[in-house]
């Protein structure tokens, strides 16, 4: 398995991140009187800010893969994003996923793998030192957040399964439990959510797998106990709640694309020349930041393309976006 | 002066209508407490968006009830609520323009090449954008002055209102990603209001053109300022 041991690609240059900073810097500045006659505006300056909670885990940052930005708040982190499973609007998640039971949990593997099975969560975070990275999260909706995951490369938990030479693809499946998440009573989606990856994109050392949050055990609506981050790839791509994983030989159906082929491929790379049929993919904005400086022009991979702009060489990224 | 010493005409002018004028301030006033933080208010974590959101909402709940003041007064037999329907109007038209500003200024801050390139390119904001346009001149001719000037033109040019409400309406169908209800109920509700008057134009032509068409002479002297219902 080449990719596994494939060294780990430069870290995020500073280069990547300067640009950001000095034009979120020269905004404010040429915001000049009106940013200060309307900086009572700032939101967030009086909502309060709710403290990290959940129980403590054992981490160390990794400065290599994390951005330099200032990570969002808690609060905004936890009550403000999608997963439908409880909910259509951005705080159903925070409100109704107290239901959702993750202990136990088992995970199944199938498919091209030599080592297959149901395997109990506990088991598969034994061996797995946990890591912090602090990375982009930019929705496909046009929003942006800065994020404290903390986890594990998705490629070390891959490896014990062996997959086989056939296996090209990963996909996983999220838990379908209408009784623990609400949403699934609706079926503004086909239940359960399913999303997959490349397998070079899922051994590639970015692509996380995370249980935690702010050095704390994720929270429910943030997708706990085990859920995927693909940095570089609009956030629909990280799915939450993972019950399952499969190798396969052909690239699996991921939800989004099933529900609007048109509008949501399986690749899904962050790509600002490449727009969403109804809006924009060229700016984003960041959630939490004052009122006339959240717009920033969105970076192609979301400001990771030195690490993984390879993996698409030759690929006509409009027609596989 | 006692509520009884007033006639219609006074009550409209002295109660009725500051009271809609208050209560249509209400949106406003919640948002602004919510963008400030006044009185434990707020937008959540996406306060651009959910202003955004609202400012829509809202001018499409004042379009619905312009329309409404048509049937209810038919329905209701209260000619006169028709005093209070320019205002509703004006009111539609303001958070129209209050919800449009709001996406220029806070969420694409003032990127005047994006405005123009979304308003090309998204179907979606072409539509809204084209409603906010044809608002205007129906905002513009609200006047006493305007509507004496334009006689029998003024009822043909309102008429727009029609397709602004379809245009409203679509324009929040089609930004929806997945969640259709709320859109689904203002198409409801806007068919519901519609229908009405389709029905009625079918059901009784004369009996439309009697109280809709043109106003009663009572009516006419007595609400010079307004128009005749459509």
């Amino acid at each position: 398995m080449a990719h596994i041991h494939r060294t780990a690609a430069a870290p995020i240059a500073p280069s990547q991140i300067t640009p950001e900073r000095v034009w979120l810097t020269r905004r404010r500045l040429m915001g000049g009187a009106l940013t200060a006659a309307l900086a009572g505006l700032a939101p967030g300056a009086v909502s309060a800010t709710a403290e990290p909670s959940g129980a403590k885990l054992a981490y160390t940052p990794n400065s290599r893969y994390s951005v330099r930005e200032r990570p969002n708040s808690f609060e905004d982190i936890t009550t403000y994003n999608n997963f439908y499973e409880f909910g259509l609007q951005k705080d159903s998640a925070s409100e109704n996923a107290g239901s959702l039971r993750t202990r136990p949990w088992s995970v199944a593997v199938g498919g091209e793998a030599e080592v297959r099975g149901t395997f109990n969560l506990e088991d598969l975070l034994r061996e797995q030192p946990l890591e912090e990275r602090i990375y982009r999260l930019r929705c496909v909706e046009a929003w942006s957040m800065v994020i404290p995951w903390v986890g594990f490369p998705l490629a070390r938990l891959l490896a014990r399964f062996k997959p086989t030479s056939r296996a090209r693809y990963v996909a996983f499946t999220t838990l379908y439990s209408p009784a623990q998440m609400p949403g699934q009573r609706v079926k503004v989606l086909d239940w359960p959510y399913v999303e997959g990856l490349r397998i070079d994109e899922a051994m590639h050392p970015l692509t996380l797998m995370v249980v935690g949050l702010y050095g704390r055990v994720l929270p429910n609506q943030d997708g706990a106990p085990l859920r995927l981050v693909v940095p570089w790839k609009y956030g629909f791509k990280s799915i939450k709640s993972i019950v399952r994983i499969d190798f396969t030989a052909t690239q699996p159906r991921n939800s989004w694309n099933i529900a609007a082929p048109d509008e949501y491929g399986f690749y899904a790379n962050v790509n600002p020349r490449v727009d969403h049929p109804r809006w924009s993919q060229a700016s984003e904005r960041r959630i939490g930041a004052p009122l006339f400086a959240a717009r920033q022009p969105t970076l192609p991979f979301n400001g990771y393309a030195a690490e993984v702009a390879d993996l698409y060489r030759g690929m006509d990224l409009r027609r596989y976006f | 002066m006692k509520l009884a010493d007033l006639n219609q005409a006074q009550r409209y002018r002295f109660i009725y209508k500051p009271a809609v004028f208050i209560a249509s301030l209400a949106p406003l006033a919640w948002m602004t407490c919510g963008l400030f933080g006044w009185f434990g208010a707020s937008l959540g974590p996406d306060p651009v968006k959910e202003l955004e959101h609202e400012c829509g909402k809202t001018a499409l709940n004042f379009l619905m009830l312009t329309l409404a003041v048509t049937p209810l007064r038919q329905l209701l037999r209260r000619p006169q609520l028709l005093r209070l329907r320019r205002m509703l109007g004006l009111f539609a038209f303001s958070y129209a323009l209050l919800h449009f500003s709001v996406y220029v200024v806070l969420d694409l801050e003032l990127n005047l090449r994006q405005v123009g390139a979304d308003i090309v390119k998204r179907p979606y904001i072409t539509i809204g954008f084209t409603a906010l346009l044809a608002l205007l001149p129906l905002a513009v001719t609200s006047t006493n002055a305007m509507m004496r000037r334009l006689g029998s033109r003024w009822q043909r040019l309102h008429r727009l209102v029609y397709l602004i409400a379809v245009l409203g309406v679509w324009h929040y169908w089609w930004q929806v990603k997945r969640d259709i209800r709320e859109p689904l109920l203002y198409c409801l509700i806007l068919g519901l209001l519609l229908g009405y008057r389709l029905y009625r134009a079918r059901r009784a032509p004369a009996a439309v053109t009697s109280t809709c068409g043109s106003a009663t002479a009572q009516e006419r002297t007595s609400a010079p300022a307004l128009s005749p219902g459509s």
